[in-house]
């Protein structure tokens, strides 16, 4: 599981699952993983724990919340984070994410079940270096992601197709 | 390819090849005067250009060091990025969307027409509309502008219509697919536009104009253009008599070396231009070359900018085509009963995916941000130009606790917006959105300027030496054989795009740099 693996690969869910904890709504976590809870995707962690990789999957849904873009993007924006330059920036803001929900009676950032309540945890530290630093980070990691711009219908590149002289450029038929 | 001499003190020096300098470079070899252009990035044509947003911004952006300041978002949301240009063969020409329009007659005598506009620091032209018409002729035929010489308009892609029906519906009247730089059929040796949609990341089939592989090689077959390429500009040497004898420059390598010049001429768009005049200071002028009026570097500009982005409840797919083909000019005039001077250009502008997320509003998070991300297939977009306030305080000048790769000073833009932009801003905004309004846009986003694409003024022309740094042939009133070939010179920016009026004041100067040069006076 050295990258994000989705569940092509023969690995049942029940398998996959087994001895995981659920985590937040959608994610669960296992020795050294993250997965999708439907267990349509798990990445290995190395560096930093896996509760920690999965809040920082449910921070960067926070930060850019799209239903129809399922937690795997999320999750390889914040692979980058799975390194030992980082783990202990990543653990203190992590720390004070979670210290931020204790305040608010909550178990953990994880643990808080509304994106309303959690987004007003992250105005309390939305100008924090940590804060800035992955949203900052996920405009690339998130948006410039090819398998994304799909979701948006966004359609990449077009030169190989010979632009859009023959294919639509001018089709709209509402206006 | 032809190869000068580091001590052949015969040649042309120009700095920089985009759309001034590349023009300045050909015309002047078309006439068989020796030019030797230092580019400072490297020569990408047509098959390596990258129809991806990210890849391509940092294939050809300029990324050395800068700073910023002043009350501008740029100097928060893009604090080390005051400007989006290229550093390559081409220049911005590179990257440019296209638009070639002519500036209105008021528009070259704003101290006159305007008046007294407090914290301004308006100037006329010393030349007017009338003496670059001719130029204009020619900029617009050499460069294959649509809607002059015959040439038919580009078709409109689905972001125009979208501008269109919503502008018709407003009342406008001055309303088309623009005068663009973009073969709507094939000419001069290059494809008509395929209709790709990457025209900032530069134009894969040819179709828009750059001087990277119109000007410049057409150039180098006379044999009298050497490009150097990865040739940055360090600083400009003079002799005792105040004449400058040429340019030191690094190489790839970051070697030095110096080519001798009988005349150079700077054309490194309004950032880099002024910034070399500055790091070239002297015992003899040590504010900087050309620097007497104390002008250099004063009254950057960067037009008044902005744009509206529109979600509607069905698909508009505005990427697709041409990116900027849709003009409104209808808002140019100068008309102060708006509430201020000058006037505004609307044009058809879109991003893709990854450009959207980063420009729509930069800094923002949360739902209502995503919201809008969420309708990108529905949304349809325009930019905004207009005519910005020359300011003295608005200037580049060299931070001394910033170094670039070769250990000189990096350039810190300030620039704050006059009350003047402000209002402009805020009025064009406003037509803007009712213009989608007009056609059902279920929401509209007014989206602040991106980094500066139109950099201009900071070495402004001027009638007398004490208001400016060059005269009316773009040469520096202090220093006969230095020349600013670029938008550097511009006295005032006007509201339209500035790229066909660089190329005519380029056309103009070889003209001139020719004569003088047969004279035997520089």
């Amino acid at each position: 599981m050295e990258t994000i693996k989705t569940n092509g690969r023969g690995i049942s869910r029940r398998d996959l699952l087994k001895g995981c904890v659920m985590v937040g709504a959608t994610l669960a976590v296992g020795s050294g993983f993250v997965a999708g809870s439907s267990a349509a995707w798990a990445m290995e962690t190395k560096h930093v724990s896996p509760e920690e990789m999965a809040t920082l999957i449910q921070l960067a849904r926070d930060i850019y919340p799209h239903n129809h873009v399922a937690d795997e993007f999320y999750a390889r924006a914040m692979k980058g984070y799975d390194s030992e330059e980082l783990k202990v920036q990543i653990s203190s803001g992590i720390n004070a994410l979670n210290a931020a929900a204790q305040g608010r009676g909550y178990a953990s950032y994880l643990s808080v079940p509304w994106e309303a309540d959690r987004v007003k945890i992250l105005q309390t530290m939305e100008n924090s270096a940590f804060f800035q630093t992955v949203r900052g980070n996920l405009i690339t990691g998130l948006y410039n992601q090819p398998e994304v711009w799909t979701l948006f219908g966004y359609e990449g590149e077009s030169y190989s197709k010979g632009g859009y002289i023959n294919r639509g450029f001018n089709d709209i038929n509402w206006i | 390819m032809k190869k000068f001499e580091l001590s052949d003190n015969s040649v042309v020096v120009v700095i920089g090849t985009g759309a001034g300098g590349g023009t300045l470079a050909n015309e002047l070899a078309q006439k068989g005067i020796k030019v030797v252009a230092l580019e400072a990035g490297g020569r990408h044509l047509p098959q390596d250009y990258q129809n991806d947003e990210w890849g391509s911004f940092g294939q050809i952006s300029w990324l050395d060091s800068r700073t910023t300041s002043g009350d501008w978002r740029v100097a928060r949301d893009f604090s080390g990025l005051p400007s989006w240009i290229v550093k390559a063969v081409g220049g911005s020409t590179v990257h440019w969307a296209g638009a070639s329009l002519r500036f209105q007659e008021h528009e070259f005598k704003t101290k006159t027409v305007y008046g007294d506009v407090q914290g301004a620091n308006l100037l006329d032209w010393p030349i007017g509309l009338s003496e670059l018409e001719p130029y204009y002729d020619k900029a617009e035929k050499k460069m294959g502008v649509t809607r002059t010489n015959g040439i038919p308009g580009l078709p409109g892609n689905n972001n125009y219509k979208v501008f269109e029906a919503g502008a018709k519906k407003l009342g406008y009247k001055n309303v088309h697919t623009g005068n663009m730089a973009i073969n709507s059929e094939p000419r001069d040796g290059r494809a008509a536009c395929q209709q790709v949609g990457f025209c900032f990341q530069g134009c894969k089939f040819g179709a828009k104009w750059s001087t990277a592989y119109t000007e410049i090689p057409q150039g180098e077959v006379t044999g009298n253009l050497e490009v150097r390429e990865h040739a940055q500009a360090l600083k400009i040497e003079h002799d005792a008599a105040g004449k400058v004898t040429g340019v030191l420059y690094a190489d790839k390598d970051g070697n030095q070396h110096f080519q001798k010049a009988r005349i150079v001429a700077i054309a490194g768009n309004s950032i880099e231009s002024p910034r070399l005049l500055l790091n070239s200071a002297s015992s003899m002028f040590p504010d900087g070359l050309a620097n007497s009026s104390g002008q250099v570097g004063r009254n950057y500009m960067r037009h008044m900018t902005a744009s509206v982005y529109a979600a509607f409840d069905k698909p508009v797919r505005m990427w697709r085509g041409t990116t900027m083909a849709g003009i409104v000019s209808d808002e140019a005039r100068h008309d102060p009963s708006r509430g201020f001077v000058g006037g505004f250009e609307l044009e058809t502008l879109s991003l893709g995916l990854p450009f959207m997320a980063a420009f729509l509003n930069p800094g923002a998070w949360g739902r209502e941000f995503t919201s809008a991300l969420d309708s990108y297939e529905n949304m349809a977009g325009m930019w905004i130009v207009g005519e910005d306030m020359p300011q003295e305080t608005n200037r580049v000048t060299l931070n001394h606790d910033v170094k670039d790769q070769y250990g000189l000073p990096a350039p810190n833009v300030h620039f704050d917006d006059h009350p003047n932009d402000t209002a402009m801003r805020n009025y064009a905004w406003q037509r803007g959105r009712e213009l989608y309004d007009a056609v059902g846009a279920t929401k509209t986003y007014p989206t602040p300027p991106y980094p500066s694409t139109h950099n201009l003024g900071t070495n402004r022309m001027s009638a007398k030496a004490r208001d400016g740094v060059v005269n009316k042939w773009g040469q520096t009133h202090d220093i006969d054989n230095l020349f600013i070939s670029d938008g550097s010179q511009f006295t005032t920016g006007a509201a339209e795009n500035p790229t066909l009026t660089i190329v005519a004041l380029a056309i103009r100067q070889a003209d001139f740099i020719a004569e003088q040069m047969n004279s035997g006076v520089i």
